[in-house]
């Protein structure tokens, strides 16, 4: 044996050595536990840390959150709030019709719902026709065919605050927009203080940053279909159109319900990018109901931490069905994968 | 063993002391206008130099954070030793008195009797801190921009409506986005409220309904903003109380006329420079007089510290006669401290020559604030009305809202608010 040969066989000794040690001392304990539980106490044993981690960030805020809306006041702390039952879901549903924020007794949440909703029909479906054009178009031999799939995954390597600032500064009335405007010979415009365009904005810069992670789960799915069915249909001179409507799209399917569910729930959730670039504005055309719940619970001098944390309750409710629709649509994909 | 416990022991007294406070650290929150950041900083160097048993650590943040972050840091029972806020009636509840803990409170009460009221509790007799700058709402005018329009400026006591004809017509002249802009917080927009009669404080103290006063400005300023006489972007590109100032629209020669306040002088000579001259021109009248708002930034301790008696030590430094008079100085605030305003000869540290005059307008028209307007600073409900106007008037001026509509949502919003603080 040689000499680095004995030093690596050495080295390699010592730093395996404290693990060895490490499983001996944990090897007796574990045996009995499996002993005494079988294969499923060993999982619930692995699971365990994580399933702690969960607990402490996620559950127990939920369930603070939850009595925090059972209560009143300007005081952070529970003990010092008043409990008031169900009141604060009930100023937040007190409505004389859903559809008229102005007959609402909380017309700024019923404000950010609505616009919650436009938002997440329009992006959605702008993503997801977004996503999977570009998904085509980066699953042809084009040239330079790397580089174009680095460029459309970059926005979502970004930080939220910076994607929102980048476009802020290009959208702005003194910003880059028009000034190419300007240099054009025309009339520079105020893109975010009009509802239409600060809307179509906040819709756009959130499409241009999630993108590229849309495409990818696409993408991966176009390169699962067989080849050979491309092969056949050109032999059989099938359109290019047909193509893509009974061949290209009906196997995307299960990657485009993954896309869709995924894309429905970050939609929902939707805050930095947009409250960066607009702050909600034009008046409460871009309020989305993050950020009024940011707002309500600690921004505004009108503070209100029980409303909020309503709020956030039944903005919660709404995920759990959206995650409960993803958790179907993965298990029926699933079944679908195993009857092939 | 003994190494063992030994070197266990030692790791959880350099953990607990990593999570404490040690005797002697003083932790101030600060945020800057212009230049106090630096100037507080000098100071405070100085003071440690003569006191290296306290170590002064100052952290500069942006404003947002001490609006929105301080709050809940406080009613988690944490935060700072000592911090610069300006919401200082509604949190009196935080701030530490330190009568017990000066050497002379008669010093205090001389000099700083007449804002102690705004910083603590109704009917207490607390010494929280001191007043770092009175401030008192008022407008700019770029006069370069009027001269070059031939546009005389409006006199002393020239309405709303004269500075805002004057202003469009330097406006239309210079093709100007804008004819003028109002920073986007309801504290602003009061003086000007109260200049056209209102009166936000009803019975015992409690918020009243929006009146004549109020519904009389704020409509003219809607009226303005749909004619495009007003800076859109200031007001109208953001949702519920969020805070936006157009100073840069000013330092940018966007706007002729800019409605902001005292606290403005340092940061309009820094950032504006030779570029065009500039004037301070107390605020515009209405139908009850030409008042603005006085308020400021305080500086107050925190009672969660750790460390009361050295942060006793660092306030009563920086109340020093001597060490307002410098900072005020440096910084071109007005002073809150009595004996320095009485002896007067500040020297204003600026090289500008549009500096001194503005100052000078502002001390002036420091008397004549209404009495409406006098009783904002010590009120508690005064930013739960701010608020309130400001998320409301935004979303009429984005044509959400009627102005009848808003005056019932104002209304609800406050009564909201006193109710849920009850």
């Amino acid at each position: 044996m040689t000499a680095a040969a004995t030093l690596k066989t050495w080295t390699g000794a010592a730093l395996a050595a404290p693990v060895v040690w490490l499983a001996s001392i944990v090897n007796v304990p574990l045996k009995s536990w499996q002993r005494a539980t079988g294969t499923g106490g060993m999982a619930a044993f692995f699971l365990a840390p994580n399933m702690a981690i969960f607990g402490i960030f996620v559950l127990v805020p939920l369930v603070i959150n939850f009595f925090y809306s059972a209560t009143s006041g300007t005081a952070y702390f529970l003990q010092d709030r008043t409990y008031v039952g169900l009141e604060q879901y009930q100023r937040l549903l007190d409505c004389g019709s859903y559809l008229d924020t102005a007959t609402c007794r909380e017309d700024l949440f019923w404000k950010a719902v609505h616009n919650t909703g436009l938002f997440v029909v329009v992006q959605v479906a702008m993503m997801t026709i977004v996503s999977i054009a570009t998904a085509l178009i980066l699953n042809r031999e084009i040239v330079g065919r790397s580089f174009w799939r680095a460029v459309f995954f970059f926005p979502v390597l970004l930080s939220p605050v910076v994607t929102g600032l980048i476009w802020r500064w290009i959208l702005q009335r003194q910003g880059l927009l028009n000034l190419i405007v300007h240099d054009m010979g025309g009339e520079p415009y105020n893109w975010l203080t009009d509802r239409f365009w600060a809307f179509t904005a906040a819709v756009s810069v959130s499409v241009w940053a999630h993108m590229g992670f849309y495409t990818l789960i696409l993408l991966a799915g176009l390169q699962a279909i067989p080849r050979d069915l491309y092969e056949a249909a050109e032999m059989d001179g099938t359109k290019p159109a047909r193509v893509f409507w009974r061949i290209t799209l009906p196997l995307l399917m299960p990657n485009l319900l993954v896309v869709i569910v995924l894309a429905l729930i970050r939609a929902v959730q939707i805050f930095d990018e947009v409250y960066v670039l607009t702050g909600g504005g034009p008046g409460t055309s871009t309020l989305y109901l993050t950020q009024y719940i940011y707002e309500i619970g600690f921004a505004s001098l009108l503070r209100n931490p029980g409303l909020a944390s309503a709020a956030s309750i039944l903005m919660g409710l709404v995920l759990v069905v959206l995650t409960l629709l993803q958790l179907q649509v993965g298990r029926r994909g699933e079944r679908k994968g195993a009857r092939e | 063993m003994t190494k063992t416990r030994t070197v266990l022991a030692a790791i959880s007294v350099s953990l607990l002391a990593s999570t404490s406070a040690f005797a002697g650290d003083v932790r101030i929150m600060w945020y800057s206008d212009g230049v106090e950041g630096d100037v507080i900083q000098d100071l405070l160097n100085r003071f440690m130099k003569d006191n290296p048993d306290i170590h002064v650590t100052l952290d500069n943040v942006a404003y947002k954070v001490i609006q929105e972050q301080l709050p809940i840091q406080l009613e988690a029972g944490q935060g700072p030793d000592i911090a610069r806020v300006t919401n200082i009636k509604e949190l009196a509840q935080h701030w530490l008195d330190l009568r017990p803990l000066v050497t002379d409170p008669k010093y205090w009460d001389d000099n700083f009797g007449d804002t102690l009221d705004w910083m603590r509790p109704d009917g207490s007799k607390a010494i929280p801190g001191f007043m770092t700058q009175l401030t008192l709402t008022g407008g700019f005018a770029n006069k370069t921009l009027f001269e070059q329009a031939g546009v005389a400026l409006p006199g002393d006591k020239a309405s709303w409506d004269d500075w805002i004809n004057a202003a469009a017509e330097v406006a239309k002249s210079q093709q100007l986005p804008a004819a003028f802009a109002i920073d986007r917080s309801g504290h602003r927009i009061s003086g000007a409220n109260i200049s056209y009669g209102a009166n936000y404080i009803g019975p015992d103290s409690t918020p009243a309904k929006v009146d004549d006063g109020t519904k009389a400005f704020v409509g003219k300023l809607v009226d303005w903003t749909a004619k495009g006489l007003m800076l859109k972007d200031t007001w109208v590109s953001a949702a519920g109380s969020t805070y936006r100032a157009a100073a840069d629209d000013f330092v940018n020669a966007q706007i002729p006329f800019y409605y902001s306040g005292s606290w403005q002088v340092a940061n309009l000579s820094t950032k504006i420079g030779d570029s065009f001259d500039w004037v301070a021109t107390g605020s515009p009248c209405g139908t009850a007089g030409c008042s603005g708002v006085k308020g400021g930034a305080a500086l107050v301790a925190i009672k969660y510290t750790k460390n009361p008696k050295d942060v006793a030590k660092v306030m009563e430094y920086l109340a020093r006669e001597d060490v307002v008079k410098e900072f005020s100085e440096r910084t071109l605030f007005l002073p809150a401290h009595k004996g320095v305003i009485e002896k007067g000869g500040l020297k204003w540290v600026s090289t500008d020559k549009n500096v001194g005059p503005a100052l000078d307008k502002f001390v002036k028209a420091a008397g004549e604030t209404l009495p409406a307007a006098d009783a904002l600073p010590p009120w508690k409900w005064a930013n739960a009305y701010y608020a309130a106007l400001v998320t409301r008037v935004s979303q009429v001026m984005a044509g959400e809202l009627t102005l009848d509509d808003a005056w019932g949502k104002v209304d609800q919003d406050i009564a909201d608010k006193v109710a849920e603080a009850k």
